[in-house]
């Protein structure tokens, strides 16, 4: 016996209907590979490429509470807004983000990294720079490792400072992928 | 010093006991009622999952609520007579240790004795299960007792 797909689907919208749910995901499909997207009623939470949700459930329930439930619903605008940016039709995300539980530095860091435009790209340094910091290039580069919600907080766009694209928390592919389809590349 | 489990993220609970749920309020309740008990009871435990405090004994606990639900359900659909025989019929699942001593108690009393004693919940959550307050999950398990001590001595 098991669960049919309409009494789990109509479980799911009415646990986020009734505000029930601190952190709801889906896995979506993109042109660079399955992303586990999550949100809390705070905002968007997380995306990640590691799109199996048996490994992340509990690094959400951290961050947000153990009522964690994969609920299409709770991803619709994160997933219309991904969508959009994928097809080339939308350049900025119009979404507030729950970035609770991150040391100061790591959200300053991030606000500023969020005001790089679509197809532009900066250096770790000049971030560093930017939240008064000039020497923290390094940690700059740890912020961005750990981001959490990649590509809407754009560290696909943050190269070394001779140009080397140095590294990505997803895979180097998906940074050339995300770049390519801004035409910063 | 025994350390208590730690609470699955609901996505896990939810996985791992719907089956079983589900063909409970089944047996209880038929197919075609069992649907809305099914939801009923994941969103009873989803509202009280942020109380608990320990992840011990989940399956007790979503079975409890399950048996609540469908209680729920039947006092809706049928005559108050029959109640008390679906009352002790089979919760035997979630209560087989404490089942011969609690087999005569009215049902809510029965249900805070074998959570307490039985599964060493706390009152919070017997009282999330039973859909109750603390202090009554508390005064149900301490009758539920007296009337065992009773009928043991008697």
């Amino acid at each position: 016996m098991s669960i049919s797909p309409d009494l789990d689907r109509s479980f799911r919208e009415a646990a986020v209907t009734l505000e029930l749910v601190d952190m709801g995901f889906d896995v979506l499909d993109s042109p660079i590979g399955q992303l586990l997207v999550a949100a809390s009623p705070r905002g968007l939470a997380a995306i990640s490429f590691e799109s199996d949700p048996e490994d992340r459930l509990e690094r959400l329930a951290r961050i947000a509470g153990p009522c964690v439930l994969r609920s299409p619903k709770s991803v619709d605008t994160p997933r219309r807004e991904l969508d959009e940016y994928f097809a080339g039709r939308r350049r900025v995300f119009d979404l507030t983000l729950d970035l609770r539980a991150l040391p100061p530095f790591t959200v300053s860091v991030l606000h500023e990294l969020a005001r790089v435009r679509y197809g532009e790209t900066t250096t770790y340094g000049a971030l560093a720079a930017a939240v008064g910091n000039p020497k923290a290039a390094r940690a700059v580069g740890t912020v961005m490792n750990r981001n959490r919600i990649p590509i809407v907080l754009p560290c696909h766009r943050v190269v070394g400072a001779s140009g080397d694209l140095v590294g990505y928390a997803g895979g180097l592919d998906k940074k050339i992928a995300l770049l390519e389809l801004e035409g910063a590349r | 010093m025994m350390h208590a489990v730690a609470i699955p993220p609901f996505e896990r609970f939810y996985e791992q006991h719907s089956v079983e749920v589900l063909r409970l309020l089944r047996r209880r309740l038929g197919t075609d009622l069992a649907d809305d008990a099914f939801q009923e009871t994941f969103l009873r435990a989803l509202k009280a999952y942020r109380r608990l405090d320990h992840g011990d004994h989940l399956r007790a606990w979503v079975l409890t609520i399950a048996q609540n639900v469908a209680l729920d359900a039947l006092r809706r659909a049928r005559p108050v007579a029959e109640l008390v025989d679906a009352a002790t019929e089979d919760s035997r699942p979630a209560y087989e240790d404490l089942a011969e001593l609690t087999d005569g108690l009215p049902r809510t009393e029965r249900a805070a004795v074998v959570l307490r004693y039985g599964y060493d919940l706390s009152y919070d959550q017997i009282a999330s299960a039973l859909g109750s307050t603390p202090d009554a999950a508390r005064q149900a398990a301490s009758t539920g007792v007296r009337r065992i001590r009773r009928s043991v001595s008697s």
